[in-house]
């Protein structure tokens, strides 16, 4: 391993100018990703600047009675937390079914945001990969990519994002709230990841050197009938296959209300807008909810050796959505 | 009885007569019974257990060394070509480094050592600039901390003059070639083709197993030095005498220049058999050259390229039965990759040769060369993947034929070797396949697939049969009669997480008609002389014979000896002696699944296996490695899969979230238990429980998930985008 410098500030302005000061600084959270790529030689920080003794720690109320995740709150305590289980109760299980125990326990929301991907080429310096080294080629179009993406790619990667906190986020309309030296600032989780394009190494909008402060989740997104289910190749600790991430709300058969975000198939959670949109106020049924999915799944382009995904994306939007309807009745 | 005249028992309780011990300094009083035979059957949990769990003992890389050096390996990024330029003039200037080792200044090998299957060219490590598969190590960069070793050895600069690799492993390959016949011939008997086409049903198909790794929780470590003119190691294997022997024939030393020792290994699996890991090659060659204990560990992702993996195989099955049941034809065509550089055997047709009569039988099996490193033994080397094949078919002919699976096997139960015509020790199949059903309420099932339906859940259940060979290969043990009334029993045994300090122990205990207490077990040593590792589930059968006969040598001395007196006994003899019959552990499994056919998740709801694996020493070790086994089983039918690029060669999952093993969530409720059953040709009863647990699961579980879903899934793993279905139940 490189050697590499290693500062733990309380404060969120000194761990921002240590940050500035050093072109190779990175900032730690848990490390459950971080650490791991830099034993591989992936990422190479000359300086970690560990966030975990900032004020940056709980979940409180907002003013506009959402909640208020702070950046370093570890996902054990985002999972568990009454207030989140009782008014986002997809976010609590979507943390839940991620990882396992140990790494909960280490794992921050803002590191949560900023993991990278789990594909094999990204996972090995030696080989070609335009998102560990642009313009290197991505070996993964033509190669192993049973668990790659379906929507939203270009020929420069088709890696997925492996989060599963982040789909709760995105069905809730979450937003990310960051420091630089200039102050503080904000954006929705849904203009949060940069589409893939021809830069798959730059994921978000961050500047360098912004720090995740927190995540705010609107009073408007509560409510108990969420869900969020996951397909993966064992029953615990694997990335998804695919997952979905819903809310929904009927009134005498009607569709009031729908949210519905999709992980495992995308650089980014997925956000279904068009089968919302094509539910709002459509019968509350097995069929629309079918309907809705092949609208949104239109758009996939899938490889090879992962078409199986859409028919999994759309049976698992209809299963979730038929299982929410029933509860709601 | 002595050496010469050791024959083996011929039932459980016969020759077991108490005689008085001749080398007690006192006699026990009279009149105090006999309490000492209990030992063996006894269930008594893990004799260092408490030691594990509380992290007293100590693995090969934790032993304590003085002036040690660490080295650190480096990797072939590409498959196949040469190297063209090694750079280590970088790593050279790096705090703590001590030096480089590649090809132009290893230490020399002797290129004909090997395995039992002869030369190992996996095991010739920097001797040349040829890459023969990804992951094959050109360097060790030796510093005095294992961070700085690392540290340089990436800043180790290495170009390759790349060559196109070939990893497209088929059985169609053109490179296909015979397969070694080092464990017997393929078979022919009767007229496989004649009989196909008198059958009423033909069942031809093929099934494909993926590489899967041995995956060991412990990575492999090895500390070499010299000492006193012999070279002493602790490394992490499967059975030490035969890695001291490897060792010495590599470096060209006398053998008893070697000494390798091996206190506790975290599993092994197969993936520390086999002759000598690359981190003691490595190592052995360090130390020579900066003479001082050196210390390699290699990573998980360097344990996932660098050493020994079930080879992927591709089967083809063709069984044809008449309209009853009663099978005319098997044959059964199994081609597994092998590498450039070694020979191999995954002997896919051990089952085939001896489980069901059939009038024509015939097996081929043949090894496909292709860039890989050389595969070995893991977790019941060609039994598992040909048993998944065999069983696989064997219900589809019982699908063709609208039979009961369970019927079917017994319908075919031959009364002799099917192919060796010899009879069996103690064929115990029927009471395994009876015993599991009763428990399993296999009684009641709808044959028909598709039939079980839970909501939005298929349920199905499944079965197979399996034996796996027992035997016992040459070991030496001796045991000496201490002064205070303990006894010193010494076999170069390993135990590699098994329980076998416990289970021989017991085995010595009983024989010496002693408490377990008064045995001091000496094992995992080379110096304790020649034994057989422990693998192919030989390892208990093998010293245990060798204590039971070391300790009837001693008990036949004449009173009065003076102490301490030691006995050894070498059991080469008495095995060549043993008549040539089919001797086999047997097993049932069955299995219940569920599969939601709305995401193709696989969940096994039930999983019970019965064994015949003749007498057993410690019921609650005995559970533990079967019930271990069937996870295996589980894992290996659901989740495990060494995936390359197809294009590169390149793993591509060299950790453990990459490289799927069956997660405790994954994991049934697992019924193990054993019908009576004992092996005459052992001088204990014993036949070996470390494999078969594996073997019969995957096909158990494979035929679960046709009757609940319909859809035979003939390639392992079965992953939840094999079964996902498009139109969800209503």
């Amino acid at each position: 391993m490189k050697e590499f410098g290693y500062l733990r500030p309380s404060q969120v302005r000194e761990a921002l100018a240590l940050v500035a000061a050093d072109d190779g600084a990175r900032f730690l959270g848990g490390g459950t990703n971080l650490v791991d790529l830099m034993k591989d030689g992936i990422e190479t920080p000359t300086r970690l600047v560990d966030v975990r003794r900032l004020p940056l720690d709980g979940i409180r109320e907002a003013p506009d009675r959402g909640l208020v995740i702070g950046a370093t709150t570890t996902n054990s305590d985002l999972a568990a937390h009454p207030e989140v289980r009782r008014r986002y109760p997809a976010l609590s299980q979507a943390v839940l079914a991620g990882a396992s125990g140990q790494l909960r326990n280490m794992a921050t929301v803002g590191g949560n945001l900023l993991q990278r991907t789990r594909c094999g080429y990204f996972a090995d310096p030696s080989q070609p990969c335009n998102k560990r080294s642009p313009g290197s080629g991505c070996s993964a179009i033509t190669g192993e990519h049973h668990n790659h993406a379906i929507l939203g790619w270009s020929d420069h990667c088709v890696a997925t994002h492996p989060s599963d906190m982040t789909v709760a986020l995105a069905a809730y309309d979450a937003v990310v709230h960051y420091e630089t030296p200039d102050g503080s600032h904000e954006i929705p989780l849904s203009g949060f990841y940069l589409p893939v394009g021809e830069s798959p190494q730059r994921e978000t909008v961050l500047p360098p050197g912004a720090l995740i402060t927190a995540v705010t989740l609107p009073a408007a997104a509560a409510g108990p009938r969420a869900r969020y289910r996951k397909v993966r190749e064992r029953a615990s600790y694997a990335f998804a296959n695919v997952s979905v991430a819903a809310a929904l709300d009927v009134e005498e058969g009607v569709v009031r209300g729908v949210r519905i975000a999709l992980g495992g198939l995308a650089s980014r959670p997925w956000r279904a807008l068009v089968a919302e949109s094509a539910l709002r106020d459509a019968p509350a049924t097995a069929d629309r909810f079918g309907d809705a999915a092949d609208a949104e799944l239109s758009a996939a382009r899938p490889l090879r050796d992962n078409a199986y995904k859409v028919t999994l994306a759309r049976n698992l939007i209809v299963a979730v959505l038929t299982e929410l309807a029933h509860r709601a009745e | 009885m002595n050496a010469s005249s050791t024959s083996p028992s011929p039932a459980p309780t016969g020759d077991r007569t108490p005689t008085p011990h001749p080398t007690r300094t006192s006699a026990p009083s009279a009149g105090t019974p006999e309490p000492l035979l209990g030992a063996v059957g006894m269930a008594r949990p893990r004799i260092e257990g408490t030691a594990k769990v509380t992290g007293a003992v100590r693995y090969s890389s934790d032993e304590p060394m003085g002036d040690l050096a660490h080295g650190w390996a480096v990797t072939s990024t590409v498959t196949r070509g040469r190297i063209r330029d090694l750079d280590t003039s970088a790593a050279l200037t790096m705090p703590g480094v001590l030096g480089v080792i590649d090809h132009r200044n290893a230490p020399r090998l002797d290129l004909e050592a090997g395995s039992f299957f002869g030369p190992d060219g996996g095991m010739h490590l920097l001797q040349t600039d040829e890459i023969p598969h990804s992951g094959r190590p050109v360097a060790l960069v030796v510093a005095e901390t294992a961070e700085q070793a690392r540290s340089a050895a990436r800043a180790l600069r290495v170009t390759y003059d790349e060559e196109p690799c070939d990893v497209d492993f088929s059985l169609d390959h053109p490179a296909a070639r015979p397969a070694t016949s080092f464990i017997g011939a393929d078979a022919t008997v009767g007229d496989v083709d004649t009989e196909l086409a008198a059958s009423a049903v033909v069942v031809d198909a093929r099934y494909v197993t993926p590489e899967t790794h041995g995956a060991a929780m412990e990575p492999h470590s090895a500390t070499a030095w010299w000492e006193d003119g012999r070279l002493q190691i602790v490394d992490s294997n499967q059975g030490p005498f035969l890695v001291a022997m490897t060792v010495a024939a590599l470096f060209r030393l006398d053998p008893k220049q070697v000494r390798v020792r091996s206190p506790h290994v975290g599993g092994g699996f197969g993936s520390k058999s086999g002759g000598c890991g690359p981190q003691l090659v490595l190592a052995v060659m360090a130390t020579a050259m900066f003479d001082r204990p050196v210390r390699v560990t290699l990573t998980r992702s360097q344990v996932f390229q660098t050493v020994s993996m079930r080879p992927t195989t591709d089967q083809r099955v063709r069984i044809g039965s008449d309209a009853d049941g009663r099978l005319r034809a098997i044959d059964h065509t199994a081609a597994f990759e092998v590498s450039k550089l070694a020979d191999y055997l995954e002997n896919c047709t051990e089952l085939t040769n001896t489980l069901y009569a059939a009038r024509a039988i015939r097996t081929r099996r043949s090894a496909v060369p292709v860039d890989i490193l050389p595969p070995y033994s893991v977790r019941g080397p060609g039994a598992t993947p040909g048993s998944f094949a065999l069983e696989s078919a064997m219900d589809e002919v019982a699908e063709r034929l609208h039979m009961d699976p369970l019927e079917l096997r017994l319908r075919n139960e031959p009364s002799a070797g099917p192919v060796s015509g010899l009879p069996f020790s103690r064929r115990n199949l029927t009471a395994c396949l009876r015993e599991g059903a009763r428990r399993f309420g296999w009684a009641t099932r709808d044959h028909r697939p598709r039939t079980g339906r839970e909501g939005h859940l298929l349920v199905g259940t499944g079965m197979a049969a399996t034996s796996f060979g027992a035997g016992a290969l040459p070991s030496t043990a001796s045991i000496t009669a201490e002064t205070d009334g303990a006894f010193t029993v010494a076999i170069g045994a390993s135990d590699i997480g098994t329980g076998a300090r416990t289970a021989l122990t017991a085995v010595a205990a009983e024989a010496l008609r002693v408490p377990p207490e008064r045995i001091r077990l000496l094992i995992a040593d080379s110096d304790l002389g020649p034994a057989w590792g422990a693998g192919g589930s030989r390892g208990t059968t093998s010293w245990s014979w060798a204590i039971t006969e070391a300790a009837a040598k001693l008990r036949s001395r004449p009173g009065g000896a003076t102490l301490p007196l030691t006995v050894s006994f070498d059991t080469t003899e008495s095995l060549g002696e043993l008549p040539l019959m089919e001797r086999h552990s047997y097993s049932a499994v069955f299995c219940e699944a569920t599969v939601d056919p709305a995401t193709g998740e696989v969940r096994v709801r039930r999983l019970l296996g019965m064994f015949a694996v003749g007498r057993v020493i410690n019921p609650l070790l005995a559970r533990s490695q079967l019930v271990g086994g069937m996870i295996m089983g589980l894992s290996m039918a659901l989740h495990e899969e060494g995936v390359r690029d197809p294009a590169t060669g390149r793993h591509l999952n060299t950790d453990f979230a990459g490289y799927h093993i069956a997660a405790h969530a994954d994991v049934p409720d697992i019924e193990a238990d054993f019908v009576p059953d004992y092996e005459p040709g052992d001088p204990s009863g014993i036949k070996g429980v470390g494999e078969i647990g594996t073997v019969g699961t995957a096909a158990a579980i494979a035929n679960a998930v046709w009757h609940a879903t319909g859809h035979r899934r003939r390639t392992l793993p079965i992953r939840p985008d094999h079964l996902v279905e498009e139109r969800p139940l209503p």
